[in-house]
């Protein structure tokens, strides 16, 4: 799929460019979930650690794989439900209690 | 046919991520867009396991089983005053997981004697370079947000020069790697390097450019996904480390736009190390006499005023004052003060780290001013309400050129009518530098633990309605 390092390229730089046209428009006030956010989605890198730690030799590349896993999902897990957490703080005067 | 399905699975995923970064535009729509963000992950994670080559579940569940169990607890137990210290760890366990995976393709490579080709190996290098920097790094800045190590720069003699030849070493691995993708020692030394090169370069970082060096995290642990995208031909990887990639750089360059520096500055300019110039140029400001008012005073003051600015700072967040400030202003309100909050881009230890605090406070997040916004409005403000903040109100850094911190955008603060501000004690901030604010006539200091002096007031300005 990515063989071509062209067509990689291709998509790498315009992914860029959509991430820094999307993220440029969040407003100061929810940066930290964004980072939290944009964490978890970093955590995509548990697809690799899937395929590393799932393949039927059982070696040291499954143990890093196992790792990876562990690290990953934190990452995937945790940044989703603390990024959750603080977005449900943020209201308006009318929405107080 | 499967592996076109698997590559639409991640394309879907990859839009969700996008639409979900898109509604984080306004507080109102973000928790549906994090909602969305994570229904893409579920969908990549849940084609992964079903259509590719994955036969071994048992080893998978348990992992997932692991990181989701510590992931939870960590995310529903840590406390907003310890959100930069959790992003860090996060960013850092992001790395890992990319130096892991590079690592393990590598040696599935060497398992088949088949040598990788075209742009993986250096992918490999790339990942496990970036990887392992994020993942030290961020366990760096993890332990100085928490404490657990000296806030202040370390630094010695010839850092710079050390730092520069383990990079060139650092270089020549990857170099070495790449011609040679199976000479495990030279592999392991590239492990190893990028592991020591994380760690010396955050340790002469000072505590207060911590938004910085975190926003740079964020984006190094995006580009190791990219990197590791490319190790395994998956495009879903490329795209969703592209977008984050993006986010951290953006971050990364309004945390330095608003300390007016450049980023090599805050790298290698261990910003905040005892610095004899700038303690000279401290003793020239620190002229006249600094005046201690107690809460009782303040009261007094802000019973005859119409409208305040609260602008806070990371010694809100030390205090643990969030919600003592709301209480204040609740009552200030009710006595018919306007109150606005003024939100400095580096104020705190992470972007957007006061805002999170006053969120959990219930402070409706119309009353969190930016900057720019709000500066115009002190001359016209009868209190400004200064919180654990320091170098983002000091008025040398529109003046004095001799300043550390000439240059940098702050809060008017000394415009207001009358100013209060809260301080532990008189020691100058990270920057080191001392702030002529402290010495205004409209100024009065009121020294003591945030929350209590807070505290005190609520109850002074009680008195008066």
């Amino acid at each position: 799929m990515l063989d071509d390092p062209a067509v990689a390229l291709t998509i790498l730089v315009l992914a860029l460019f959509v991430g820094f046209e999307v993220i440029a428009k969040v407003p100061p006030l929810l940066h930290t979930p964004l980072m939290s956010g944009s964490n978890a989605i970093s955590g995509i890198t548990i697809v690799g650690a899937l395929l590393a730690a799932g393949h039927e030799e059982r070696t040291l590349s499954t143990v890093l794989g196992f790792v990876a896993i562990v690290v990953a999902t934190i990452n995937v897990v945790g940044g989703f439900l603390v990024t959750n957490r603080m977005l449900a703080m943020f209201k308006r005067k009318r929405d107080r209690p | 046919m499967s592996d076109q399905i698997v590559q639409f699975a991640y394309l879907l995923a990859a839009v969700l991520f996008i639409l979900g970064l898109h509604n984080l535009s306004s507080p109102r729509t973000a928790p549906r867009g994090n909602m969305m963000a994570a229904v893409g992950m579920l969908i990549a994670i849940v084609a992964t396991l079903l259509v590719t080559g994955v036969v071994d579940y048992w080893i998978i569940l348990a992992g997932v089983v692991v990181g989701s169990a510590i992931g939870a607890v960590l995310a529903l137990r840590i406390q907003m005053t310890a959100m930069p210290q959790m992003v860090a760890l996060l960013n850092g366990f992001g790395g890992a997981a990319s130096t892991l995976v590079a690592s393990a393709e590598l040696l599935r490579y060497m398992r088949r004697a088949e040598s990788p080709e075209g742009i993986v190996p250096i992918a490999i290098v790339l990942g496990v370079l970036i990887g392992g920097v994020t993942f030290t790094g961020s366990l760096i800045a993890f332990a100085k947000l928490q404490e657990m190590m000296r806030g202040a720069p370390i630094t010695y003699r010839g850092q710079q020069f050390v730092n520069a030849l383990l990079g060139l070493g650092a270089v020549a691995l990857c170099v070495g790697v790449v011609l040679d993708p199976f000479d495990m020692p030279v592999f392991s030394g590239l492990v190893a390097m990028s592991l020591l090169l994380g760690v010396l370069l955050v340790i002469p970082i000072g505590g207060a450019d911590m938004p910085v060096v975190i926003s740079l995290l964020n984006s190094y642990s995006g580009l190791a996904a990219c990197a590791t995208g490319f190790v395994l031909g998956n495009s879903g990887l490329v795209i969703s480390g592209s977008l984050v990639g993006a986010s951290g750089i953006i971050l990364t360059k309004i945390m330095c736009d608003a300390m007016n520096r450049s980023l090599a500055n805050v790298l290698f300019g261990a910003f905040g190390a005892v610095d004899e110039a700038a303690v000279a140029s401290g003793a020239a400001a620190a002229r006249g006499t600094v005046k201690g008012y107690t809460p009782e005073d303040a009261a007094v003051i802000f019973s005859n005023s119409r409208s305040a600015i609260v602008v806070p700072g990371y010694g809100m967040a030390v205090a643990q004052a969030q919600h003592a400030v709301r209480e204040l202003a609740d009552e200030l309100e009710k006595q018919g003060v306007r109150v606005k909050y003024a939100i400095h881009p580096v104020a705190g230890r992470m972007p957007g780290h006061m805002n999170v605090l006053l969120a959990e406070a219930d402070v409706p997040y119309e009353q969190l001013i930016e900057m720019d916004e709000i500066n115009p409005e002190f001359p016209e403000t009868d209190v400004a309400l200064v919180i654990g903040a320091n170098d983002v109100v000091n008025p040398d850094a529109r003046t004095e050129k001799s300043s550390p911190i000439y240059g940098m955008p702050i809060l008017d603060v000394d415009r207001a009518k009358h100013v209060f501000v809260l301080k532990r004690s008189m020691n100058p901030g990270f920057a080191g530098v001392q702030n002529p604010l402290f010495y205004n006539d409209n100024t009065m200091m009121v020294f003591g633990d945030a929350k209590d002096t807070i505290l005190k007031m609520v109850e002074a300005v009680r008195q008066f309605r």
